[in-house]
């Protein structure tokens, strides 16, 4: 399909647009990350709002499916954070976010979504400034990345 | 049937709508799809911010309820009750966070506005897919197992064991006390450590409900809430505690001495030793590494002397399994090596002394018989205390230790008391933190006694004099902060107030229990505030100095808040447990068995018969590996499930949201309300 080479060169080209405020869903575990960002909200630290959180139970219920259907129903990127390696509440539910994650970035570019698009970080509980520099750095890069193709394609 | 929702956004008094505006949020919300009500309320989680949900629940019919307050980890529960007592399933309710992850972080009240109504439209959105679900009611085993024999584990076990129910207290060391056994006097009272803690420590080896395991490590934990199996190593003591009276005569004729560890490598001890003829229990053991006969296969002095035949070097490391409801850790706390602090010459210059090392000097039991003197036999006639030695040091531990200043003042009255009062003392310190009952009046009896307080952390500890004064003495080099000025002060002795910090094997303590730690190393607590004894995990609860720095007071009440927290579950009996779980939908189910590889508690087994995975309901803890991975989607999260995600992801990205519907007349009533038919 030659749409799909289109995409990838509007990509590899974006054209940052200084009011581009993009949207961004988290993945966030119940246990770790969710809990930073209570940790960073109570000590308010001040966070991009273009970054808005599902709360799961765990990273590793991530369904790659849910990435995808995020970034085609117009989210410009996808930030999953859970504990860090060794400290999952569920034992090893993170490793299986890393894997997943992993063979989705490499997938994603095939359908003309740039991989950096797709984030995952280990954020344990107690790490709140953490959390919102996290936020904040990546909030940065897709506002440099410039907006998702999906969105020209949405059916409104 | 459509669902009638009733969404109601909280004003948090101004913690929310000082930023966010909620009544604006909440007119936005209903106009969104099946919204029957939208209100915003002064604080929700009051009884009258409850009662409206309730009221509006049996009034208006609602299916559902939305609320956007504070994070669901605060309030989720309130709120699930109180739609409970409108008579409305719990899990028939969304929570979303509109505080620490909206007002509290977006600077801008637009943009804070505006990432509230995305947050609201995700969670109605979202909310139109629950399914009413049911907990499970589980019993739970009635005895306890208290991690940790220091005088938190001990104050836990005897809190628990005079209900009535039984308590196993595992404890790794010979004998339990902890720390607690080392010091000889506390603060502010100076009453003696050990007078107040061996009658504990004998209560409680009398005590018939505690089953006191000691030289004993939990090596594996399973189970969930109320039903948890530990797996216990007990290492071999080589002395059989049936047999041995306590005598002491084989620790007599045992030949072999090393630096003992309980004396802080200040005093030495045998190779079969016990901490002192007051341990608990009093049967000494023998250290496998330095043990003549353990070691070489020869001597066995001790063997031919018992006169109980008690030595028993056949014993070898065993393992139990034990049941319990509930877990209380009290595992307590490790001295930071100062060594790591070259300035301050521990470890070469012999008269520089950790606080703990000090203890041992002060205690009547001690190398020295409770004399204050230095390796020469004399008493120091000058000595510095250095406060905030490796705490409130961003190189090595940014916490306060909070027992320092406190134990620095009661070694500042016990040298004048011991040396005499021509002595002279020396506190170096950046900040006094004289806070508990007693103290700030124990602070100003010490100053009251002569002792010198100059503010300021030292940058070294040196023998090398530059005036025929500091000729032979150790100089500690600082500036006084108070006057401006380098000082140079030439003493007999240093003592170090080394941090408290989190055990070496904290981090395998917690993985072992599937708690975590926080970023200073200690095991973290459910809240900072509200849930200082709980963890994250259900039925394990924390007591003393594992949580972080404490005093014996602070700990002793931490303890007794979490034996208090464990009973109540195990006098209940019973446990209500989410339904959250996964459940596996047997008619897409492909039979792949994927996720029974995946899952990390084996909860899923394979029905031959009708070639699909089951789940089974007890073992699952709702991670979600399963649903994570399923290639057909049979695998579902109970309340995490893909309708639910989907759904609450188009709210959270749905088109530009619809103009807010027109502010309504001001109402009479403490609520304001915008409502709409469905």
């Amino acid at each position: 399909m030659p749409e799909l080479n289109v995409m990838q060169e509007a990509q590899s080209a974006p054209t940052p647009d200084a009011g581009f405020e993009p949207a961004i869903v988290a993945f966030v575990c119940n246990w770790c990350t969710y809990t930073a960002a209570d940790l960073a909200g109570t000590a308010r630290m001040v966070q991009s709002p273009n970054v808005r959180l599902i709360r799961m139970m765990c990273t590793g219920m991530v369904d790659p499916k849910y990435i995808i259907k995020a970034l085609l129903d117009g989210a410009d990127a996808v930030l999953i954070s859970g504990c860090h390696p060794g400290d999952c509440h569920y034992i090893n539910g993170n490793y299986k976010a890393r894997r997943r994650v992993k063979l989705l970035a490499e997938i994603l570019p095939r359908f003309g979504i740039d991989k950096r698009r797709l984030k995952l970080t280990w954020v344990g509980a107690s790490e709140g400034n953490e959390f919102a520099a996290t936020v904040n750095r990546f909030a940065a890069e897709i506002k440099d990345l410039g907006p998702i193709d999906t969105r020209r394609l949405r059916v409104r | 049937m459509a669902s009638r929702i009733g969404v109601y956004v909280c004003h948090c008094g101004t913690n929310i709508a000082g930023r966010v505006d909620s009544s604006g949020v909440a007119r936005f919300a209903a106009g969104l799809k099946n919204v029957a009500v939208a209100r915003d309320y002064k604080f929700m989680c009051s009884d009258p911010g409850q009662d409206l949900i309730i009221k509006d629940i049996k009034e208006m019919g609602l299916t559902r309820v939305v609320v956007a307050s504070c994070s669901p980890r605060l309030h989720e529960k309130t709120f699930q009750k109180a739609c409970q007592r409108g008579g409305l399933n719990p899990f028939l309710f969304q929570m979303t966070c509109i505080r620490e992850h909206c007002s509290w972080v977006v600077a801008d009240p637009v943009e804070a506005t505006a990432k509230a109504r995305n947050l609201v439209a995700a969670a109605v959105s979202r909310v139109n897919h629950h399914d009413e679900l049911y907990s499970r009611v589980e019993t739970v085993h009635p005895d306890v197992v208290v991690v940790g024999g220091g005088i938190a584990g001990i104050q836990a076990a005897l809190d628990i064991a005079k209900s009535g129910h039984k308590v196993h207290l595992v404890e790794r060391s010979p004998s339990i006390g902890g720390h607690m056994t080392q010091f000889d006097k506390t603060f502010p009272t100076l009453d003696c450590a050990a007078c107040i803690s061996t009658p504990k420590m004998v209560a409680v080896a009398q005590e018939p409900n505690i089953n006191l395991m000691t030289m004993s490590e939990v090596v594996e934990v399973k189970g969930y809430v109320g039903n948890y199996s530990l797996k216990i190593k007990t290492s071999p003591r080589y002395v059989n505690q049936d047999l041995c009276t306590g005598c002491g005569l084989c620790m007599e004729k045992c030949p072999k001495s090393v630096p003992s560890e309980f004396e802080e490598g200040i005093g030495l001890r045998k190779a079969i030793h016990r901490n002192s003829p007051q341990s608990v229990p009093n049967t000494p053991v023998i250290d496998p590494a330095t043990c003549i006969y353990l070691v070489k296969g020869k001597c066995g002095a001790c063997q031919k002397n018992c006169p109980s035949q008690a030595i028993d070097f056949t014993q070898k490391e065993s393992f139990l399994d034990l049941q319990a409801g509930t877990i209380v850790l009290a595992t307590g706390f490790d001295i930071m090596d100062p060594t790591a602090l070259s300035q301050y010459g521990f470890g070469r210059y012999p008269e520089v002394y950790t606080g703990l090392q000090f203890e041992r000097l002060n205690n009547a039991v001690g190398p020295t018989g409770g004399k204050i003197v230095m390796k020469n036999g004399k008493p120091p006639q000058s000595v510095a205390i250095i406060h905030c030695v490796g705490s409130r040091d961003k190189k090595h531990f940014e916490y306060c230790s909070r027992v320092c200043c406190m134990y620095a003042l009661k070694y500042d009255h016990l040298i004048k008391d011991k040396v005499g009062h021509g002595a002279q003392v020396y506190n170096f310190y950046i900040d006094m933190r004289c806070f508990g009952k007693g103290y700030e009046e124990f602070y100003r009896r010490v100053q009251e006694e002569g002792v010198a307080f100059i503010r300021g952390r030292p940058a070294e500890v040196t023998d090398q004099a530059q005036t025929p004064e500091e000729e032979g003495k150790l100089v500690v080099v600082g500036e006084d902060t108070l006057l401006g000025r380098t000082v140079r002060v030439p003493v007999d002795m240093v003592i170090l107030c080394t941090a408290m910090k989190a055990r070496a094997d904290a981090g395998e303590v917690a993985r072992v229990f599937g708690i975590s730690q926080g970023q200073d190393g200690f095991f973290l607590e459910e809240h900072p505030k509200l849930g200082p004894v709980s963890t994250a995990t259900d039925g394990i609860f924390l007591a003393g100095t594992c949580q972080g720095p404490k005093d014996i007071p602070d700990a002793v009440a931490h303890a007794s808040g979490g034996a208090g927290q464990a009973l109540s579950l195990a006098a209940r009996g019973l446990v209500s447990i989410s339904p959250t779980v996964s459940w596996i939908n047997p008619d897409i189910c492909i039979g792949c068995k994927m996720c029974i590889g995946l899952c990390a508690y084996s909860a899923i087994e394979f029905d031959e018969r009708r070639k699909v995975s089951v789940i089974n309901e007890a073992m699952c803890k709702g991670c979600g590996s399963c649903a994570g991975h399923c290639p057909s989607g049979a695998a579902q999260v109970r309340h995490f499930n893909e309708k639910q995600i989907f759904a609450e992801m188009e709210g959270l990205l749905g088109p530009a949201p619809p103009a807010p519907l027109p502010v309504p007349p001001p109402a009479a009533a403490t609520a304001t309300g915008a409502t709409r038919a469905v």
